[in-house]
């Protein structure tokens, strides 16, 4: 066993040196290719001039809209490295029989795992469903933007600023080596000495920072800012969902803040909350990282379950059955998911009383979700269910979050956990439930929502073989971990002894193949859509909508909604569609609207440089970016240029070319 | 104080709850197992659900009878999304279509129910294999149809997870071995479970269930091999660093003949024995190390084990029960400061450097003996906080109990010796 030891320092540039980059081929050939993409796309985009756009556009951009977009963006770019991770996994552990030691090192492994894990949580799955959020709610509300629209700016900022600290670990230094919540006492600075910890640390502490705010912005959002007639029982589904779960945010998030602060005391000051040494309790870090941890969970597949909703009762042509009990089995979830995440640790030696409590809380849980399931089933029940993508990823999840949720409530079982604890079964019973409940909701989100977004469809022979490619390649890529789990393997190895298991590592790993089409297909999607373009035109309301986001033109106007729509029903657009509800027409006013401002993305760039810092202990650099960062946001107070009006003339001629566009829909 | 709150926190909290439960029947577990996934996974050897202890083939059955009961739901949900999905497509146009139909009470009463009666019987199901099976509490069974003799006294087997093997000692024997463990078949099984450095979990799949072995703390796991074999495998189940994926260990279970034959040939030592194991040899064994083949011990210094989980192997090194002792008296005020070097513990990490401390200085060691005589601890004291099993299984079906008796003051009339029994009985499962 070789042992690097890293223990250069200068005051100039902390431990930062030479031995900084990793001495791996393979590290150097996907540095290469980044490099040339990246080198490519830069000159790409000065060659069509296109960064005063994007500048001017899009990253100054306090427009709800294009900020979830971005969000979206983020999210997939993340998602594709997260799936790279996985691959490699898939890859090693397919090979690593018969004495061979695969191609990746326990170093390079380690921290494939542990990246796969954080980035598919906190840079795929969390800036995906903030974005949807960001994007729907307030036009599914009738609202022109959200509460604070600057704030909106620098949350989506600091989330992309983690992104960047995750990415930069790949080349300078290294990733942590823990596992995606980095137990103590291994984190602890005695067992991992150098960078990797940090980059988790710090990535996660400035992305929180944006994903708190955001809770804040949006809770706000829908608390303030329904139209008039939208009492809270007339909220659509989607809206509901996203409220709870931005209660969630705001309540679970600062738990994580905790935690990670008393981890970076213990790291930095010497501090003993989680070591071995002086009283430290490694096992109060495991009740509080799931403390929030659990939540988490509920936070990325509640507003899932709400696409779901919407898209349900879309495509079938019908009211949503149970409205009232969907919206209490949410609510239900949101106030249970904290009283149940002692689940995730009933090995670490509490009393069966204790240990029944949690697996019976855990399995009260599966009652409100089970009712939201039967809720979907009796909206298809005498519907007319129109099979376009959204609907197909919605029957899928159906399908396949069943098996997830049944084997959940299985391990939330503590003698049945103690034989499935840590073993491969977990890994396919919560890639279950987040690939069949959280990343098929975002697919079919995707499908539904990308007319509204941008005036077309997307492709749907592409959207079919990327669905297809999922669907079964899920099953291929899962199925035999579990059968893996039951045989009693474990998770994170990196090699087995065993020959009789390759065969069904063979398979998961085809079964990620098929996912990688699926990926791919989707890749395809949406380029050849965008290509298409004019064939896949749509009006404001392409799918025979509900909720007044199907109400205004697709994309909508910068303003949203010319006058606020007043609400008489749950179905808002459906029934002004019924009652023939007149489109004003005239009579337009100027519209007051946010300003543009560069101060999110200047913070942000300012806090990626003070994670960096803090990482690599260049505390001048600290101190002064953190200097920095208190000083802009002291000056951006000042700045009283902050808002304009769109005059009435320009939103009487943007509303008349809607017109025409929304002219079916209207009449 | 710091200290001696958190110990009090590393001890496990436990609600003396020990009410009668039904016994579960292993036919009908095995009628269930039959109808479900394990014939459709006979091909592979699915350990978990046809292992070779009693506790493990316990906690395989309730995984299999939750599948079942769970299954009751799932399966219908299944059809009925299929078929309706089918049966009201768009192009259907004789289906029934009523697009404001949203509510109907009848319809949402049973999908709150449905789910709801399953998880009460799931629920009653968890509450009893749960404390029925809870790792700490001593084995009221052999088999399904073997109490556990009376005078039968469990084997002690202590167990330390390092960085990256497993080292088992003996106390009974007073040998000791590295990534071997070599049971009796038939005897019930008593592993008291640490670390040294990081989070490992001890898992014999055939064997038992895993439980976390923490460093500075005590898990404990009971448990039965009923099947003699040579090839059962452990391993850690909870990631611990770079040497994991190889801190594997070979299981044997053999005849109480045979394992007391193999104990006597680890005694006697041989040319492949790595001789007496004591704080040295320790120290030396500690240090990370990966793949590492089996080893035996002939010795084992007696205190070893409790001076692993109080976490002062190493000379000059406080044990936590002392730091605590003194914390218990209002701890040390300014003068505590002068203990820090002796108390540190993490402070090398894996390197495993015991230079600093290995040849204590006059004056650390004069402290040292002053904080000896301060607070005399025997080391690795830790409560014992055994969970006794029913000692007749026959009150769990509810068999012979008497009708429940008024709890009227003067309706209890004890004679000394059951007040007596009473008493020492509560503070049994303190």
């Amino acid at each position: 066993m070789e042992t690097v030891v890293h223990n250069h320092w200068s005051p100039l540039l902390g431990r930062l040196w030479w031995d900084a980059i990793p001495q791996e081929p393979i590290v150097w050939a996907t540095f290469a290719a980044v490099a040339l993409g990246g080198i490519a796309l830069v000159a790409a985009l000065t060659w069509f001039k296109v960064w005063g756009y994007l500048w001017k556009e899009w990253f100054t951009s306090v427009d709800h809209k294009k900020i979830g977009i971005m969000y979206m963006v983020l999210g997939l770019v993340m998602f594709v490295r997260g799936f790279a991770d996985a691959v490699m996994m898939r890859l090693q552990q397919a090979w690593a029989f018969n004495g061979s030691e695969g191609y990746l090192n326990a170093h390079h492994f380690d921290q494939v795992f542990t990246a796969h894990g954080v980035i598919m949580i906190f840079f795929a799955a969390m800036p995906f469903v903030t974005g949807f959020m960001n994007y729907v709610v307030p036009l599914q509300i009738g609202a022109r933007d959200v509460s604070f629209p600057f704030l909106n700016n620098f949350s989506f900022w600091m989330t992309a600023s983690g992104a960047v600290l995750v990415m930069m670990s790949l080349f300078i230094g290294e990733f942590g080596q823990t596992g995606w919540l980095a137990y103590p006492p291994l984190s602890g600075i005695a067992y991992s000495p150098w960078v990797g910890v940090d980059y988790w640390i710090w990535a996660l502490q400035i992305a929180g920072v944006g994903t708190l705010l955001s809770g804040v912005n949006l809770i706000c959002t829908i608390v303030k800012m329904r139209a008039p007639g939208m009492t809270m029982m007339k909220m659509p589904v989607f809206t509901w969902t996203a409220l709870c779960t931005n209660i969630l945010i705001v309540a679970a998030f600062p738990v994580l803040t905790a935690v990670l602060c008393m981890l970076t005391a213990d790291r930095y000051l010497g501090f003993n909350f989680f070591t071995n040494d002086f009283g430290g309790s490694a096992m109060m870090y495991v009740n509080l990282i799931w403390i929030w941890g659990h939540p988490e969970v509920y936070i990325l597949i509640l507003p899932c379950f709400g696409i779901f909703s919407e898209v349900t009762s879309t495509f079938c042509g019908k009211r949503l059955f149970g409205y009232s009990s969907m919206v209490y089995a949410t609510l239900v979830i949101t106030i249970l998911s904290y009283i149940v995440w002692l689940h995730h640790f009933f090995t670490m030696g509490s009393g069966a009383s204790v240990n029944s409590f949690f697996g019976i809380t855990t399995m009260v849980i599966s009652i409100p979700t089970g009712a939201k399931l039967f809720n979907w089933l009796f909206t298809m029940y005498r519907g007319r269910i129109r099979f376009e993508l959204p609907m197909m990823w919605t029957i899928a999840f159906m399908l396949t979050f069943v098996v997830g949720g049944m084997t959940g409530v299985l391990l939330a079982v503590p003698p049945a956990d103690f034989v499935l604890h840590n073993s491969l079964f977990l890994i396919a019973h919560f890639h279950n439930v987040i690939i069949g409940g959280v990343v098929f909701g975002v697919f079919a989100g995707i499908n539904f929502w990308w007319p509204k977004a941008f005036g077309f469809k997307l492709h749907e022979g592409w959207g079919k073989l990327s669905f297809w490619s999922w669907a079964i390649g899920f099953w291929f890529a899962f199925m035999p971990l579990y059968v893996l789990g039951l045989m009693g393997v474990t998770r994170r190895m990196r090699v087995f002894d065993d020959p009789s298991l390759q065969i069904w590592f063979m398979i998961a790993a085809f079964g990620a193949a098929l996912i990688a089409l699926g990926i791919g297909a989707f890749v395809v999607q949406v380029g050849y859509s965008i290509w298409k373009r004019k064939e896949l035109a749509c009006d404001g309301d392409p799918w025979g909508g509900r909720t007044l986001e199907w109400s205004t033109t697709s994309p909508p106007p910068a303003y949203n909604f010319a006058f606020t729509p007043v609400v008489h029903d749950i179905d808002a657009w459906d029934d002004m569609k019924r009652c023939g509800a007149p489109r004003p027409a005239g009579n337009f006013k100027a519209i007051h609207m946010p300003r543009n401002t560069e101060a999110g993305i200047v913070l942000g760039g300012i806090a990626t440089v003070f994670g960096f810092a803090m990482i690599w202990h260049i505390w001048w650099l600290g101190g002064l970016t953190f200097a920095g960062l208190i000083g802009y946001a002291i000056f951006h107070t000042f700045n009283y240029n902050r808002d304009y009006y769109i005059p009435a003339d320009e939103v009487t001629a943007t509303e008349a070319t809607a017109l025409r566009q929304l002219a079916p829909a209207g009449a | 104080m710091f200290a001696f709150a958190a110990r009090a926190y590393r001890h496990r909290m436990r609600l003396s709850d020990s009410r009668p439960k039904p016994r579960q029947t292993s036919v009908l577990a095995r009628v269930l197992a039959a109808l479900s996934l394990t014939g459709a996974l006979s091909a592979c050897n699915t350990v978990v659900l046809k292992p070779a202890g009693d506790v493990a083939q316990q906690q395989g059955d309730l995984v299999v009878m939750s599948t079942v009961l769970m299954l009751i739901i799932i399966v219908p949900v299944m059809a009925l999304t299929v078929f309706f999905a089918w049966k009201y497509r768009a192009s259907n146009k004789d289906a029934d279509y009523q697009p404001d139909w949203d509510h109907s009470t009848q319809l949402e009463l049973v999908i709150w129910a449905a789910p709801l009666l399953i998880i009460i019987c799931l629920g009653a199901l968890t509450w009893v294999g749960t404390h029925l099976l809870d790792p700490y509490r001593t084995i009221g069974r052999i088999a399904p149809d073997k109490a556990v003799a009376k005078d039968a006294r469990p084997l002690e087997v202590d167990v330390v997870a390092l960085d990256w093997k497993w080292l088992f000692i003996y106390p009974e024997q007073g040998i000791a071995t590295v990534n071997e463990l070599v049971v009796p078949a038939g005897r019930p099984l008593d592993f008291k479970i640490t670390a040294s450095s990081v989070m490992n979990s001890f898992y014999v799949p055939a064997m038992a269930g895993q439980i976390y072995a923490m460093p500075g703390m005590q898990t404990r796991l009971n448990a039965v091999m009923n099947k003699t074999g040579d090839d059962f495998v452990g391993f850690s189940a909870n990631y611990s660093g770079a040497g994991f994926s190889g801190m594997r260990f070979k299981t044997r279970s053999v005849t109480e003949a045979d394992f007391a034959r193999w104990a006597d040939s680890v005694k006697a030592g041989g040319k492949d024995s790595a001789g007496a194991l004591d704080a040295a040899t320790y120290l030396e064994l500690e240090k990370p190390s990966e793949n590492v083949p089996a080893a035996q011990y002939a010795s084992v210094s007696p205190d070893l084990y409790g001076k692993i989980l109080d976490m002062c192997v190493e000379p000059g090194k406080m044990c936590m029960s002392e730091m605590m002792a003194i914390d218990a008296r209002g701890g040390l005020g300014k003068a505590g400061i002068r203990n820090v070097s002796m108390l540190s513990y993490d402070k090398h990490g894996r390197a495993a450097s015991a230079a600093a401390n290995a040849n204590p200085d006059a004056e650390t060691r004069r402290e040292l003996a002053w904080v000896r005589a301060l607070c005399e601890q025997k080391p690795g004291t830790a409560p014992d906080n055994t969970v006794k099993a029913p000692a007749d299984l026959k009150s769990l079906s509810g068999a012979g109990l008497t009708a429940p008796q008024s709890f009227a003051p003067n309706a209890i009339a004890f004679d000394k010796a059951e007040e007596h029994a009473a008493h020492s009985h509560l503070t049994s499962r303190n």
